[in-house]
């Protein structure tokens, strides 16, 4: 029992990075990126051609060298195509990145086919530290969840102590308010976004590593995502951390008790925090 | 100021041009309905998967257009219709056309328990919660193997029958089922119970404030809305003969009704007709071309909603004032002088 | 003298309905001008169109001579022209402090910063890290206040800055007003509370029905000249 709950805590380290950028442009711009499996999914293909493009380059370098055209896109996307889709109406925005998810697919499957692809690592995928006699913790999956924590304090910290973050807190509270302080919100939108980016393309490179990736990926990885966002609260990104682990200890222990049901455990327990506790579990109550 | 005489108010409803629509629909209806006399068994087997389409991306604008709830979950429905059309054909001798609505019905009576869970959302996050919920309805069937599990099962109960008589009633099935639905949604949206619901998509705060009972009628509206679905559903897997969890709940059901519905124009009713006629041409034409076709819709959905935020029927009627299923009320103004003063109330 | 900010036959529209329907105003460097109406006069409207809130024509607000109708906010208050809204507005995801810090997002150079705030409303410096919005009423006015002064601006418009407020803390708030003209800063007020507005400027506009029914010199104007514009009874005056 231990050991599952061991291994779903390093699950929920992986979900928390699908999670963050989703919790961080929904707190920022109330824009639900019904794409964001996708990109992570196009994040984890641009490092496989990355490194299949320059001769086999370490991929943690290739990965490395993704973050900022990630940041880039990123921006540009919302810059110029989702900002035009904000407002009251959730329809526009839920259509263009829906059609961003079936473009991305299919833009996808022509140059890699349906099948399967991984980042190699060198073995670090199956390496292990062994803790006691009976039970073995991958290195990888340890490194994910250190990744998942730091980056979720580095979230944090920007929201609570710099410029920056008071601006996202400043025109998500009230937009007009803040253009008139002077912000400008269009662009204070484009750079959570591209912060989102960054975030989606580790948690690409991370799922290529530690598994297979093909194309059609990516909407299972969205559905993790945001129920991680739901269950831990929204408003806060320790809360998304903490929906995370107990998505993945969720589906571990669902995994356990019969493999098919794993994954539908894990949406039948988020079906029930929804109904029980709707604001989540973890939630930053607004003033 | 004081002393103009009252204008004459009147209200009026239909223009000339739906006035003709009307009755040219009835002769396609009655046209279409001679089909299996003289057309091939293959354009009734189109007309019935059309038909499917039809009626869901239908079904999908009702619920996002005038219920104002965006779903990326309503092939849940889709797919419980057609599962139940097939356990009552299999396993409880019905008729399998008669199974039909009786699916439908049963995907109207799960959307109550859904919607319990469903509205403690609103919004983008409504949207993938619904989807989460057929992500549940999925793996449930997937994992019943009286239905085949993950790989499916044949619809049997209609074995006995000859090709060519399953064809034409399976044909005339969809036939009804299309007038059914398209009047079902039309005399809704064109009652009192229509203009509530465009009143709560407005503003909800302000129509609960004038007495709309907002969260009963949001649940009608969802009701609906999934008997449509599981209608559509029934009739498609009747068509289909085979049934299986990743066709029965694919996403992509309510990707093609979002499709349809944004070129067509979401929230107005010949949208989806419009839609589906263009979506049906595009796949008869490209859809060998696999990937490149979708990648097409996927980019022509985001560039219309962009840019043609009313969808392409939507700036036709904007532009050139057509309309073939009147639901807007014009108010004209008569002076005693004969002369009118036509102001549109949306 | 040419005046600091001035409006020209300025006209405003929400949507289809025309809130302004051509407002001649100008304001003199140093002056305290009130603005006041009933609800619905349009008061905070020409505010909004000032500050690029309300879209207005571009040749209709003229400010230290150059046309800014219709231009963004954040131009707006970074050429010095500054709003604390109606209703507070203030950020509730932010601290006393942080809101503060808001309003130097367009920092121009000036006297104040947040120790001056401080030494003004010390209250605000007791209650900094607090979140904005737990503070009470006048509290939060004295935040929204010090926000729009942090941006240093050369011209402060303050949308009913006794809304909702008790007398006592009213006049806790007004008497901070000789610190902040003693500067130099010219202010506009809108105000509901008349009596207020006349013993603190020294100009009075009076709206009714989106347009001037009234404007004078608030020594000069009598109470029946105002009550009887600010109700629209008898015809716009001039004293």
């Amino acid at each position: 029992m231990l050991e599952t709950i061991v291994q779903g805590v390093l699950l929920g380290g992986l979900y928390t990075l699908f999670a963050l950028g989703q919790s961080l442009m929904f707190g920022v711009m109330r824009l639900t990126n019904t794409a964001q499996g996708d990109f992570i999914i196009l994040g984890a293909f641009a490092v496989i051609a990355g490194v299949s493009l320059t001769g086999d380059v370490a991929p943690w370098l290739v990965a490395l060298a993704v973050l900022p055209v990630a940041f880039g896109f990123g921006y540009a996307l919302q810059r110029y195509v989702l900002n035009g889709t904000l407002g009251k109406d959730p329809l526009p925005s839920l259509v263009v990145t829906f059609g961003l998810s079936i473009v991305i697919q299919n833009l996808l499957l022509e140059p890699f086919s349906a099948d399967p692809r991984a980042i190699e690592t060198g073995g670090l995928n199956t390496q292990g530290i062994a803790l006691g006699e009976a039970m073995s913790l991958g290195v990888l999956p340890l490194v994910v969840l250190a990744i998942a924590v730091i980056a979720t304090g580095a979230l944090q910290w920007l929201f609570a102590h710099t410029a920056l973050g008071r601006s996202f807190r400043a025109v998500s509270d009230d937009r007009e308010i803040a253009e008139l302080m002077g912000l400008n919100a269009k662009k204070v939108y484009a750079f959570a976004t591209a912060i989102a980016f960054v975030l989606i393309a580790i948690a690409g490179a991370l799922q290529g590593m530690r598994t297979t990736v093909s194309p059609s990926d990516g909407p299972l990885l969205l559905l993790f995502a945001f129920e991680a966002v739901i269950i831990g609260g929204m408003g806060s990104f320790w809360g998304t951390l903490a929906g995370a682990m107990i998505l993945g200890i969720t589906q571990q222990i669902g995994f356990r008790l019969d493999p098919g049901w794993g994954i539908w455990f894990g949406h039948i327990v988020f079906l029930v925090v929804l109904v029980l506790r709707p604001q989540g579990l973890f939630p930053k109550t607004r003033g | 100021m004081t002393n103009m005489p009252l204008p004459i108010v009147a209200v009026e409803r239909a223009t000339a041009a739906s006035h003709a629509a009307l009755i040219v629909g009835i002769a396609i209806v009655l046209v279409a309905a001679s089909l299996p006399w003289w057309g091939e068994s293959s354009w009734m087997r189109e007309f019935v998967e059309i038909a499917c389409y039809f009626i869901f991306a239908m079904m999908w604008n009702l619920l996002a257009g005038y219920g104002g709830m965006v779903s990326i979950g309503q092939q849940a429905f889709f797919g419980f219709g057609g599962y139940v059309m097939l356990m009552l054909g299999n396993f409880a001798g019905v008729n399998p056309f008669i199974a039909i609505p009786m699916g439908a019905l049963a995907a109207g009576l799960v959307a109550i328990p859904v919607s319990f869970v469903a509205f403690r959302l609103s919004g983008g996050y409504f949207a993938i919660g619904t989807w989460v919920i057929a992500e549940v309805f999925r793996l449930s069937f997937a994992n019943v193997s009286a239905v085949g599990g993950g790989s499916g099962t044949t619809l049997t109960a209609l074995r006995g029958i000859e090709k060519a008589t399953r064809e034409s009633t399976t044909y005339w099935m969809a036939l009804a089922c299309v007038v059914a639905a398209v009047a079902l949604v039309y005399l809704f949206l064109r009652s009192k119970r229509g203009l509530a619901l465009l009143a709560i998509r407005d503003n909800e705060v302000a129509a609960e404030s004038q007495g709309i009972p907002v969260a009963r009628m949001k649940l009608a509206v969802y009701v609906v809305a999934a008997f449509g679905a599981g209608l559509a559903g029934a009739l498609y897997f009747v068509g289909n003969l085979r049934i299986s969890p990743d066709a029965a709940f694919s996403v992509n059901w309510t990707a093609f009704a979002i499709f349809m519905v944004v070129i067509g124009g979401i929230g107005r009713i010949e949208g989806p007709l419009v839609g589906a006629l263009i979506f049906w041409a595009l796949n008869k034409f490209l859809s060998d071309y696999g990937t490149w076709y979708l990648l097409g819709l996927g980019l022509l959905a985001i560039l219309v909603t962009l840019f043609f935020k009313q969808g392409l029927w939507g700036y036709a009627q904007q532009r050139w004032g057509w309309s073939l299923f009147p639901t807007q009320r014009k108010l004209l103004r008569t002076s005693p002088a004969g002369s009118t003063f036509l102001r549109d109330r949306p | 003298m040419s005046a600091l900010l001035d409006t020209r036959a300025l006209k405003a529209f929400y949507g289809d309905a025309q809130a302004l329907f051509g407002i001649d105003f100008s304001l003199a460097r140093g002056e305290l001008v009130a603005i006041i109406g009933a609800n619905g006069a349009g008061k905070s409207t020409f505010l909004k169109s000032l500050t690029g809130l309300v879209r207005a024509p571009r040749d209709a607000i003229r400010f230290k001579g150059e046309p800014i109708g219709g231009l963004p906010p954040g131009d707006i208050v970074r050429r010095g022209l500054a709003m604390v809204p109606e209703g507070r507005r203030l950020f509730p995801s932010l601290s006393v402090e942080e809101n503060l810090l808001m309003g130097s997002t367009a920092a121009r150079k000036g006297p104040w910063n947040l120790q001056r705030l401080y030494a003004l409303f010390p209250i605000l410096a007791e209650k900094r890290h607090q979140p904005g919005t737990s503070l009470s009423g006048g509290q939060q006015q004295m935040v929204a206040l010090g926000r729009a002064l942090m941006s240093n601006p050369e011209v402060l418009l303050c949308d009913e800055l006794s809304l909702g407020l008790a007398p006592i803390v009213i006049r806790e708030i007004y008497a901070a007003m000789p610190s902040i003209t003693g500067e130099g800063m010219t202010v506009v007020i809108v105000e509901q509370d008349v009596t207020m507005a006349r013993q603190v400027s020294r100009r009075i506009y009076c709206l009714q029905e989106g347009r001037v029914s009234l404007e004078g010199n608030s020594a000069d104007l009598t109470r029946e000249q105002i009550s009887q514009a600010y109700f629209g009874i008898g015809e716009a005056a001039h004293a």
